[in-house]
């Protein structure tokens, strides 16, 4: 029971995740129609993204750049398998080599490559979603994190990794798709996710998966680990001096956060049923933290709707007004530093839950002849509440 | 021995190749390294402080094209000159709107100043167009020099050289003899014990960061004699900046320079063996390797933080 109450940390966290779980797994399936529901789950596998970066940056003070990496290596893995389901022999037959992906095809590729192998295997493929990415944090972390790299040049080398990928993955088209990606991915073991009710029981998958991993982080927060994680943040030498691995905690968190995205970036392909090298780059890496830090860097659930509020954003201004988008986001980025460094949920704790306590307190007659509860002091406990 | 001479011009023309790139690494990471190297604030919108120069130098090349053709030769400095005004007084006013409030917080700064040259991406191509323009480079800078038969060496790449060389004297001798440079080192290694020996660290802070900022724009200006300027121009190249300024070793200047010599180099020669995608991954793959085997870059001898 203890662990339970740890998990879900308390009443008030607890009415927060069922609100969130509210939104997403009713009111959004009931209010909107497929093909909006469907960008609703791409703008939710945003939000692993998010919640990784909530963990590895707000609280352990590590900001990557180069979440997109993890996001695109995810995804990639997925496509792969997808795309080579897609190409049996019996549908590609019109090509020059049957059987082998159209754009090796095109690029007179005339044998599956070793790298695409064992992506035949359904069960290696899920292995490989998380395995790969996360092999590939513990190895970046290792490098950097063991030789005390400060902050500012881990970001910037991660930056740099995110760049490298993005002109590999373009540069090799034969292997990879080059700029338009892996695309026309049909069925998972024969089931086709193109249809309406592939893409609901996709939405819904992928938000039991989000939870899950807000649960984790949750979990982690909660340990002992997270404590440490705020106290390297806030004084790195000082845990050092007390004894502790420092480098093997920021590892083991860079790693989580790299499983998180790759989560996202399996569940894009399958929702929207491609992955292109434009979700690897520099550019969507940065937007990814953007969505952390609006929502709050210092909370997983503000996470989900930072990603949420800010893809929406995204898609309504750059439908109506595209000129005015990059202002937008540029002044958000801008902003949220400057002015809001703890996002949605930090404006949320100072100003909404005294809002919200006052509106109950003023709105039902009953409550007004019966003695009103001390507000002096309710609010006091609010705001003092993490 | 016809061979030979054919090896030697081809070989000098490569080496040229690479010098020229190394002339536009190290004017792009020049401004970087004050500001970067120095002050340790993380400019992400460097690249549109090159865009602003590039782009003040198209406006003095329409501007001269139209009223006064006669003055053509000559605009090119002027426009440098003028380049490394607004430049100067763009970042002058972004040090005091943005960041002076966030030296505290260096990764923070990084995602506003990311946020900065998104909205002066977009102030680019509202003003500008999407469309890329191009400066007229003056007479003078047409053509190229004829050495032997075999080389060539065209005017422009030996001007940026030239540009090169003396900005980076000029910069040297800035941070280096003058009075104003050992104020600039001294808040950067102690910002209090500057401050309680009289230092006015606000004003040092302030005209550093639109030095670099100025400096960036001359680079712009140069960038013009060799291609088109575009809204994204500056861009495009701000990681491999960052890059050589970490490589070099954030602090040294001397290590700045060496490490775009290092990565020029690299870079042009493996072009002539592999695809320009290829060279770059492996240039770039390189850099990081050696990043994480010696995390203090090439020339540095503190420990970084």
């Amino acid at each position: 029971m203890k662990a339970l109450d740890k998990l879900l940390g308390g009443q008030q966290n607890l009415i927060g995740i069922a609100l969130l779980a509210l939104l997403i797994l009713v009111v959004f399936p009931l209010t909107l129609d497929a093909f909006r529901l469907n960008m609703v789950g791409k703008y939710l596998t945003y939000a692993f993204v998010a919640v990784g970066l909530v963990l590895c940056w707000g609280y352990g003070g590590i900001l990557s750049l180069g979440q997109g990496v993890f996001f695109g290596v995810g995804g990639y893995c997925m496509a792969m398998f997808l795309k080579l389901e897609a190409s049996d022999p019996e549908s590609t037959k019109i090509q020059s080599t049957p059987g082998i992906p159209d754009f090796m095809d095109w690029n007179q590729i005339t044998e599956l490559p070793w790298l695409w192998q064992p992506f035949h295997s359904f069960s290696f493929t899920l292995v490989a979603v998380i395995a790969v990415p996360v092999l590939l944090a513990f190895i970046i972390g290792m490098a950097l994190f063991k030789r005390r790299v400060g902050d500012v040049y881990f970001s910037i080398v991660t930056q740099a990794i995110a760049l490298i990928l993005t002109v590999l993955i373009v540069g090799q088209q034969g292997l990879t798709g080059g700029v338009n990606g892996i695309t026309d991915l049909k069925t998972l073991l024969g089931w086709d996710l193109r249809t309406d009710s592939a893409k609901l029981l996709l939405y819904f998958i992928n938000a039991g998966l989000l939870f899950g991993c807000i649960f984790i982080g949750r979990f982690i927060l909660a340990s002992k680990l997270g404590r440490l994680l705020m106290a390297m943040r806030d004084k790195e030498e000082r845990v050092r001096f007390s004894g502790y691995d420092v480098a093997s905690f920021k590892i083991f968190v860079f790693c989580v956060a790299a499983a998180f995205s790759a989560i996202g970036g399996a569940m894009f392909a399958l929702q929207v049923g491609f992955m292109s090298p434009s979700f690897v780059g520099i550019v969507p890496s940065i937007e990814m933290v953007i969505f952390a830090a609006v929502g709050g860097r210092m909370s997983l659930l503000g996470a989900v709707y930072g990603a949420l509020l800010v893809n929406y954003g995204k898609t309504y201004f750059s439908e109506s007004f595209p000129e005015l988008w990059l202002y937008l986001m540029g002044g958000l980025f801008i902003a949220v530093v400057m002015y809001f460094p703890n996002g949605l949920a930090g404006l949320w704790d100072s100003h909404g839950r005294q809002a919200l306590a006052r509106l109950l307190r003023r709105q039902p007659p009953v409550q007004a002849v019966a003695p009103v509860v001390k507000p002096k002091t309710e609010s006091k406990i609010l705001e003092t509440q993490p | 021995m016809e061979w030979l001479s054919e090896f030697g011009a081809i070989a000098a023309m490569q080496g040229f190749n690479g010098l020229s790139v190394f002339c536009v690494l190290l004017l792009m990471a020049l401004g970087l390294a004050i500001i970067f190297g120095q002050m340790g604030v993380i400019n992400m919108a460097h690249g549109e402080f090159l865009t602003i120069g590039a782009y003040t130098t198209y406006v003095c090349s329409s501007l001269t094209a139209h009223f006064a053709p006669s003055f053509q030769p000559y605009y090119f400095f002027f426009a440098i000159a003028l380049s490394f005004l607004v430049a100067g007084a763009v970042g002058w006013l972004v040090e005091w709107a943005m960041i002076s409030r966030l030296y505290k917080r260096p990764l923070d700064t990084l995602l506003a100043t990311w946020g900065l040259s998104l909205v002066m991406q977009q102030t680019f191509r509202s003003v500008f167009g999407a469309r890329e323009v191009s400066a007229e480079p003056p007479a003078w800078l047409m053509g190229s020099v004829n050495f032997t038969d075999a080389i060539e060496i065209p005017r422009n790449g030996l001007f940026m050289m030239a540009l090169t060389v003396l900005l980076t004297a000029a910069i040297f001798l800035m941070l280096y003899r003058s009075r104003w440079g050992l104020q600039v080192r001294a808040t950067v290694q102690n910002r209090l014990m500057s401050r309680a020996v009289g230092i006015n660290t606000r004003k040092v802070d302030r005209m550093t960061f639109a030095l670099g900022c100025g400096v960036a724009g001359v680079a712009g200006a140069a960038f013009t004699t060799i291609g088109s300027t575009g809204p994204t121009a500056g861009s495009q190249y701000i990681v491999d900046t960052f890059l050589v300024v970490v490589f070099g070793g954030a602090q040294s200047l001397f290590g700045t320079i060496a490490s775009a010599f290092v990565i020029a180099q690299t870079q042009s020669l493996s072009e002539f063996f592999l695809s320009g995608s290829m060279a770059k991954v492996l240039t770039l793959s390189s850099v990081i390797l050696i990043l994480m085997l010696r995390p203090q870059g090439l020339f540095s001898i503190k420990v970084r933080k």
